[in-house]
């Protein structure tokens, strides 16, 4: 009787033990924007070696930032749209500024010389910046390529108006219903609040 | 002390017959090649295999070839799978590679490496619809994991070790 007493009293520590460990591991703090944070601006190389920032752009209504990387089927499956989106409004004030998160130890397709080579295959009409030492994508709090965030450029700075996926169909352009950059880019143009703020996607993991 | 014994070995028994039950997923399309079969599904199909109450643990990787610390981390899982006796824990690996590259890609993968879990592929275009459905907190990244028994649900938006993964494990079996 007394054994089993003993028994029940480490099954109860054990018990609260785990639960308590559950109460840590639970508390993961997910870093980067919210919608309406100020966006930190940088000055990343770009594949023709120029330093880009955003402060450069000084006819820019606002921006859409597009982590992305030479690796990801999903990246590479959403090239074309977003030279589409970069060729649609750019000249409506909202350039699309791409750039590769990754560490190319990591993934050697990620490397800055891929970069050009990709960029030139494809004829990117956007800066393609590299993210040298990972310092920038941590701050947004991008997970993944592709990941998105559009900014719209104010008197307190580059506010964060959208974060997430291009559209709602990474297989087939044709077949996506629901084209959130498109969307938000238009309502931000037109003075109105983005009518999706945050989206959710399937990507590749942000490798440092 | 013995009719404990009894007591437990009866539990075993009827949660093992329990666990023989098969709940059949609707595949939208199985793919068979070199020996190798995987059935696709969409969410819809697919979602009664995150909340099947037969007394089993579930451990769901989601995952795909391209994805470089999953594939590092699939070697885990396997051990898992052939530790754990197949009515006490079930592996699943949920690919999310393209459908067009299953049989250049995927197949030849599962085949290179005799993976020996369940490997199922998951095709559903529209994630932002079905990613919250998995789980509330995933933002999409993988690898990703669910381990589940019952109402128990862990969700992991990381890699893992399998010193890691068993513990983890433990604490839902």
């Amino acid at each position: 009787m007394k054994t089993l007493k003993i028994l029940v009293g480490i099954a109860f520590v054990i018990a609260i033990s785990a639960f308590a460990i559950d109460k840590v591991s639970g508390s993961s703090t997910t870093g980067g924007y919210s919608i309406g944070d100020v966006a930190t601006d940088f000055e990343l190389k770009n594949i023709d070696n120029a330093m880009v920032s955003l402060a450069g752009y000084t006819d820019a209504k606002g921006f859409i930032v597009i982590f992305t990387c030479n690796h990801c089927p999903y990246s590479v499956a959403y090239e074309d749209r977003i030279i589409a989106l970069d060729k649609e409004f750019k000249t409506k004030g909202y350039p699309v500024i791409a750039i590769n998160p990754n560490n190319p130890k990591a993934y050697p397709d990620d490397s800055f010389e891929n970069m050009k080579i990709r960029a030139n295959e494809k004829g990117f009409t956007f800066p393609y910046l590299f993210d040298d030492g990972q310092k920038i994508y941590p701050q947004y709090g991008a997970t993944k390529t592709p990941h998105v965030y559009i900014l719209e450029k104010t008197n307190q700075g580059n506010l964060v108006r959208y974060i997430g996926a291009i559209d709602n169909n990474y297989k087939d352009a044709d077949a996506a219903n629901e084209k959130y950059v498109e969307n938000a880019v238009n309502a931000l143009l037109k003075g109105e609040k983005v009518p999706v703020e945050t989206t959710k996607a399937i990507g590749c993991s942000i490798k440092a | 002390m013995s009719r404990g014994i009894v007591y437990v070995l009866c539990i075993v028994f009827f949660a093992g017959c329990k666990g023989e039950q098969n709940v059949a997923l609707d595949a939208t399309q199985v793919y068979k090649s070199k020996g190798v079969e995987i059935p696709m599904y969409d969410f819809n199909s697919f979602e009664p295999l995150l909340t099947m109450d037969d007394g089993k643990t579930r451990v769901i990787n989601f995952w795909a070839t391209w994805c470089k610390p999953c594939v590092a981390e699939l070697p885990y899982f396997e051990l898992i799978n052939s530790r754990y006796p197949d009515d006490q824990v079930e592996v699943i690996l949920v690919s999310l590679d393209l459908p067009k590259q299953v049989e250049s890609k995927l197949i030849p993968f599962v085949k290179r490496q005799q993976i020996e879990s369940k490997v199922i592929l998951l095709d559903d275009p529209d994630a932002n619809s079905w990613i919250p459905k998995v789980n509330k907190t995933w933002s999409g990244s993988i690898p990703a994991t669910i381990i589940y028994k019952g109402n128990t649900v862990n969700f992991y938006e990381r890699s893992f070790t399998y010193n890691e993964l068993e513990k983890e494990l433990k604490k839902v079996l």
